[in-house]
């Protein structure tokens, strides 16, 4: 079923890789330019994506090169796909609105280092995230996959530093292991259906399952598992988590941003493709928990260290090793086969909701941390006396950043965290419950770290490292409004995000 | 017991052998030289497999310019002071992971259906549309063309990655050691006599590539050992990270594959479709694009950013 807006998901994934190939065979002047004129271009297609999903209530898909899978390759948008799309494109374009100004190549100067391998590793990100938000063949998968890691990595070392290089080093270690975690996995599958793409991996497993004497072939969960780590690895969930906050807080401020806000995100997107894209109906329960259980984990221990950390970059970096956390609740709780399917669905919701909100706020808040950190020339947390007063815009938007982490109302982290709240509490998986719960508080108390001596007075005789220009300061405050506003956004909207998506609760076996 | 069983258990034996020799030698040299081995053994499995494509990988990646890589690498690691080996806990818990997944994926593979599910016969089904012979050609070029050329974006990534790695000061300076020609006659003979043969060597494989094993892989890594000679000899100077031919070269393949690539919703209705009647053509085209860009990616990540000089 080819749909006419299937050209529409290769214009996706192809902008960023068109803009790669410009700047790589232009003139340096032109760098910045030709990145920035495609985010515009990029957001009108994920919209239109999304609109599409939206009007006829389910997937597209487009066979590329008229080869249908599973000898060819196909390409598949719904409704999560064209929220990450669209996701994906509003925080690219304020990354680069931010770093318009500090990565812009020199005026009748040789060209600089930084700002090419900036532009051009920007670009390599989006191009992955497309990728992966719209494959649906699992070697494709990790060709995305592989394109993320490679721009990551370098722009997490792309000041140079001795201590960011070890950062990315370790980053680029868990990321390959994960990668080859992934890809063991995918041949397995491969080996043992003969197919790599999702949906049809998803029919002959289903298939299989309701034979009169159901076959689970022992390669289907090894598969699952190995699959499962290596994306783990990738998210940074709790215990993999040792990569993150070197990575996240070494890199330069917007593409801190990036990473934290959307590239973790997207291993986290694929474990739910397969979790519930390939077997749907058949999430397996004690993973799901187990899945779960390494969240609250997650939440606990970033919270804590969190609170701990003497510097505000790493602050924020373990806060995000904390609200990933919450995102391994929807495993259970979307496919508790105890659960009625209103529940199910809410805590769907609830889980998308999370990882948009927190897309928004925390690279909002990466973003402010930066301008903080350059207005200061340091990014102690115990030096930030008066910094409200020298940059009241930044200030702000952290606040209402860190307030869609606590999960304050009216907020998208206050719904989100409800929607999972309420699913848990009535699925009687209370635990889950007093994690989260728990988890605002501690974001509460490592916010308010942050934000009491930002607002108390000035050190007298102090003088600014850098003055911080309002265009940069009002980006990170568009997008911490952003995670506020969107708890404001109509309840019929949720429906997009269970348009195209499987039968998830209900039958599930183990 | 036939002589092709004796021969199949002697290279099982020897690949395994070589594996433990290479993980437990002391010295990087050493080690090196065991992972070199290890690569073209590995690719005679391959050709043992009858995968006479994936051995030519093999060959050329695995033992070839991984082993340059590798050595590059170990000769920048003159500070021993740094280095401490990792403790006797973690080598044995990494030790007993590998084993626990190794040993989980034998008795996994052990149980997958056999004869196992294959997609041969539609490969081999769909080979007169895209006008070409050799089936796994096809599949990279036509029926999984967007993997190709989104791993050609990974790699031009790594390219990025290595020269993001070049310091400030050194942007658009020649990548060290290469930037002063070493006078060594050996290598300089050598270089004037392979090179010729290695390049027509490598543009055959890419040629016969559309009909039987070979491709733009296997040919680009050729020549782009080729151009490592030629400059290892001093004959010709790398190109800095700021050379605009070396950047048009670099994306000349992606970029053509692409512009194919849409051109195919003009010409046959689709994107990264041919029409039967150029098909052949056009995929030799882009095969022969992408060697060239093949060929200096893979020189570029070997010869590695310039380095600050001291």
């Amino acid at each position: 079923m080819l749909q006419a807006g299937g050209s529409l998901l290769v214009l996706a994934l192809m902008l960023p890789v068109i803009g790669i190939l410009l700047i790589m065979s232009l003139d340096a002047r032109h760098t910045g330019k030709i990145a920035l004129a495609l985010m515009p271009a990029g957001l009108a297609v994920a919209l239109a994506i999304a609109a599409r999903v939206w009007t006829t209530q389910a997937g597209l898909e487009y066979f590329i090169g008229g080869w249908a899978p599973p000898l060819g390759v196909a390409l598949r948008a719904d409704g999560i796909s064209a929220v990450m799309l669209v996701t994906t494109s509003v925080v690219i374009g304020a990354a680069g609105l931010f770093a318009r100004a500090e990565f812009r190549q020199p005026d009748n100067q040789p060209e600089a280092r930084a700002p090419l391998m900036f532009w051009l590793l920007l670009l390599g990100i989006w191009a992955g995230l497309n990728a992966v938000f719209l494959g649906g063949d699992l070697f494709n998968l990790y060709v995305a996959l592989e394109m993320l890691t490679f721009a990551a990595v370098p722009l997490v070392c792309l000041s140079g530093k001795a201590e960011t290089l070890a950062a990315a080093l370790r980053y680029l270690l868990f990321a390959l292991l994960g990668s080859a975690l992934y890809l063991l996995g995918a041949v397995l599958l491969f080996g043992a259906y003969g197919t790599l793409d999702i949906a049809l991996l998803a029919a002959r497993i289903a298939a299989q399952a309701n034979m009169a004497s159901p076959v689970w072939p022992l390669a289907l969960w090894v598969a699952l598992a190995l699959m499962t780590v290596g994306l783990l690895a990738k998210t940074a969930l709790f215990p993999l988590h040792l990569w993150l906050p070197p990575a996240h807080s070494g890199a330069p401020a917007a593409a801190s941003a990036v990473l934290s806000a959307l590239v973790v995100k997207a291993s986290f997107f694929l474990i739910v493709r397969l979790w519930f894209g390939m077997l749907p109906g058949l999430t397996p329960w004690l993973g799901a928990q187990l899945l779960a259980a390494l969240g609250a984990a997650a939440i606990l221990f970033g919270s804590v260290l969190a609170l701990r950390q003497a510097r505000l970059k790493l602050l924020v970096a373990y806060s995000t090793v904390a609200q990933i956390g919450y995102l391994f609740f929807v495993f259970p709780l979307a496919a508790n086969p105890a659960a009625s399917t209103a529940s199910a669905a809410l805590a769907w919701t609830g889980g998308w909701m999370q990882l948009v909100s927190h897309a928004l706020a925390k690279a909002a808040m990466f973003m402010a941390a930066g301008l903080i950190a350059e207005t200061l020339g340091h990014d102690r947390i115990a030096g930030l006396g008066g910094v409200a007063r020298v940059v009241p815009i930044t200030v702000i938007a952290f606040a209402l950043a860190g307030a869609s982490l606590m999960g304050l109302p009216p907020s998208g982290g206050f719904v989100a965290k409800l929607l999972l709240l309420s699913a848990a509490v009535s699925q009687g998986l209370w635990f889950w419950a007093v994690v989260m719960l728990l988890g605002g508080l501690l974001a509460g108390g490592y916010l308010f770290r942050v934000l009491s001596p930002a607002l108390g007075p000035l050190p007298a005789g102090w003088t600014p490292a850098a003055r911080i220009p309002r265009d940069r300061q009002a980006v990170a405050l568009v997008l911490a409004l952003g995670a506020v506003l969107l708890g404001f956004a109509p309840l019929k909207s949720y429906d997009l995000l269970q348009f195209g998506r499987p039968a998830i609760a209900g039958a599930v076996t183990r | 017991m036939s002589a092709a069983l004796i021969l199949d258990a002697c290279l099982v034996l020897l690949v395994l052998a070589v594996a433990v020799w290479t993980i437990a030698a002391r010295e990087t040299f050493p080690a090196i030289a065991g992972f070199v081995s290890y690569g073209l053994l590995l690719a005679i499995v391959w050709v043992r497999l009858s995968s006479v494509d994936v051995a030519l990988t093999e060959a050329a990646i695995g033992g070839g310019a991984t082993g340059v890589l590798l050595l590059g690498a170990a000769a920048r690691l003159t500070d021993r002071a740094g280095r401490r080996p990792a403790g006797i806990g973690l080598r044995i818990m990494a030790g007993a992971l590998c084993l626990a997944i190794t040993a989980a994926l034998a008795f996994v593979i052990l149980t997958l259906p056999d004869p196992a599910p294959t997609l041969a016969p539609q490969a081999v089904a769909g080979l007169p549309a895209t006008g070409v012979g050799n089936p796994i050609t096809a599949v990279l070029v036509a029926y999984r063309g967007i993997d190709t050329l989104l791993e050609k974006i990974v790699l031009l990534l790594a390219v990025i990655g290595v020269w993001c790695l070049t310091p400030d000061d050194s942007w658009g300076a020649l990548p060290a050691p290469w930037g002063t020609a070493r006078q060594d006659d050996a290598i300089v003979l050598l270089a004037r006599l392979l090179a010729p043969v290695g390049v027509v060597v490598g543009v055959y494989i890419v040629w016969v590539g559309a009909d039987d094993p070979g491709g733009a892989f296997q040919g680009g890594t050729i020549l782009a050992a080729m151009w490592l000679l030629v400059m290892m000899a001093g004959l010709i100077a790398p190109l800095p990270a700021t050379s605009r031919r070396l950047r048009r070269v670099l994306v000349a393949g992606p970029a053509l594959f692409l512009a194919v690539a849409f051109a195919g919703f003009a010409m046959s209705g689709d994107f990264l479709s041919y029409p039967p009647a150029y098909a052949k053509w056009l995929i030799k085209l882009i095969e022969a694009a992408l060697t060239l860009s093949i060929a200096a990616m893979v020189g570029v990540l070997v010869i590695g950013p310039a380095v600050r000089k001291r």
